[in-house]
């Protein structure tokens, strides 16, 4: 949420935990700050016949907001996150079977769809489902007067001219997804894209050492 | 690349965590090449010339070069040669469709018990446990059961269940259970007496003198998943010592 000097990006503190609810076959809650989003993960089950892909698994995302019905904006959400997903899942080992990934928001405090992917890769990675590679996602806003500001806060947002979200690969950094919003210039997105790949190995960082303290009482 | 993966064995890998096999800077011309085999087990993969890693957990190595992750899981993959406890959904003609918790339904053809007949069919209801195990298992095919071994005979397979409880644990427990020299089952023997079957898609199936005791082995065993070896020898023991 710091604004971005030209060497330091620095982002609000996270938090995660894994397998927290019992009766999904993996779950993780993330958190930024105090935007909170919590992700339930089924698969591979059972698929509707109208729905099976005869070479690869189905994945559905499902986003629920805090409050009130789902609309279009979480519509988009959603295909955004399935987008990521797909690029990163092996979902030709589980052919003819379904994948679901729901999403709750607990609290929205900006840069709530980067939250949305982190908590679905930590839940994709407890439900044991085979992924190429990890992904996270680092929101930018770049404010009125043109410094770019990583993670920003809901009030951040606001002010700014321009938003956007890119989801980044663990394995070459590259960008799986981005969702912007506001106007731009070609140079401004460049630098976004670096910055946002320069914070992404803090937060690839920190899903080594949680997975690293959950497998440690067993090892 | 041996070398290089046998060095991480025990440490914690992500998804995406590669090992390629190294450059050798000086090629020897009269020593001959050794060819090292390694071979992969759940979790790792192999993609051109690369060993990738596509789920998390800590690397397993079983002499003389076997690698695999050791991963925990709740949801249950198919693998054929495993046996698991399915339950009897329906019965289309002369085959039984059994759930046993995967993706879809596998197929159990009623003369895969032991002594079957196309004349002596075997008594098998809708809704019995069966205790089978894989013959096909594979991502492209319907799953097919069976409840008899290579040479015909049950050896412990088929229908069971007249009473008990069956339960879901996780993959990671139903493996240390089955582990040869298990801390777990020793620490049950000192229980009380209890016939238990255990499936390796994470069903466990317990019967024993009293309904009370039942439920508690039942309970012990699900709250086992998350202590470690000490905390679950003293509740044990708490456990022996209330008076039953």
């Amino acid at each position: 949420m710091e604004v971005c000097g030209s060497l330091t990006v620095s982002l609000r503190e996270f938090g995660c935990e894994q397998s927290l609810l019992s009766r999904t076959d993996g779950s993780a809650s993330f958190v930024q700050g105090d935007t909170s989003v919590m992700a339930g993960v089924y698969g591979p089950a059972e698929v509707k016949v109208s729905k099976e892909i005869y070479d690869r698994a189905t994945l559905e995302v499902l986003v629920q907001p805090k409050v009130g019905l789902p609309s279009v904006r979480e519509r988009s959400q959603e295909q955004c996150v399935r987008e990521t997903c797909e690029a990163s899942l092996l979902l030709t080992l589980h052919p003819r079977s379904s994948l679901t990934l729901i999403l709750q928001v607990l609290h929205d405090d900006g840069s709530l769809l980067s939250c949305c992917l982190n908590a679905a890769c930590m839940a994709l990675m407890d439900a044991g489902l085979p992924m190429s590679c990890l992904f996270c996602g680092v929101t930018c806003a770049i404010s009125t007067d043109g410094q770019i500001i990583t993670d920003p806060t809901a009030a951040q947002e606001k002010e700014s001219r321009a938003l956007m979200t890119f989801a980044i690969d663990s394995a070459k950094r590259s960008v799986l997804m981005s969702s912007t919003k506001g106007s731009f210039s070609v140079h401004e997105l460049q630098q976004c894209i670096a910055v946002s790949q320069k914070a992404s190995e803090k937060i690839f960082q920190f899903y080594r050492d949680s997975v690293k303290r959950r497998y440690s009482k067993s090892l | 690349m041996f070398s290089t993966v046998k060095e991480r064995v025990g440490e914690v890998l992500l998804p995406g965590d590669e090992f390629s096999f190294e450059a050798e800077e000086n090629i020897s011309l009269t020593v001959p090449v050794k060819s090292e085999k390694v071979v992969c087990g759940p979790g790792l993969r192999r993609c051109g010339d690369r060993l990738v890693v596509c789920k998390s957990g800590v690397l397993r190595h079983k002499e003389p070069n076997v690698f695999w992750i050791d991963s925990q899981q709740r949801r249950y993959v198919p693998a054929k040669g495993e046996s698991i406890i399915g339950i009897v959904t329906a019965k289309s003609g002369d085959v039984f469709k059994v759930d046993f918790g995967g993706s879809e339904q596998a197929s159990l053809s009623y003369l895969a018990f032991e002594g079957a007949t196309k004349r002596n069919r075997p008594n098998v209801q809708m809704g019995d446990l069966v205790f089978a195990q894989f013959l096909i298992a594979n991502k492209d095919m319907e799953p097919e059961l069976v409840c008899i071994d290579s040479s015909g005979r049950a050896n412990g397979m088929g229908v069971f269940g007249t009473g008990g409880l069956l339960f879901r644990v996780s993959l990671g427990l139903v493996r240390r259970l089955l582990a040869p020299q298990s801390n777990i089952r020793s620490d049950l023997e000192h229980l009380f007496p209890c016939e238990l079957v255990v499936g390796m898609n994470g069903r466990i199936w317990v019967k024993s003198a009293s309904v009370q005791q039942t439920l508690i082995i039942a309970n012990l065993l699900q709250s086992a998943e998350t202590m470690t070896a000490q905390q679950r020898q003293q509740l044990f023991r708490k456990v022996q010592q209330g008076a039953f």
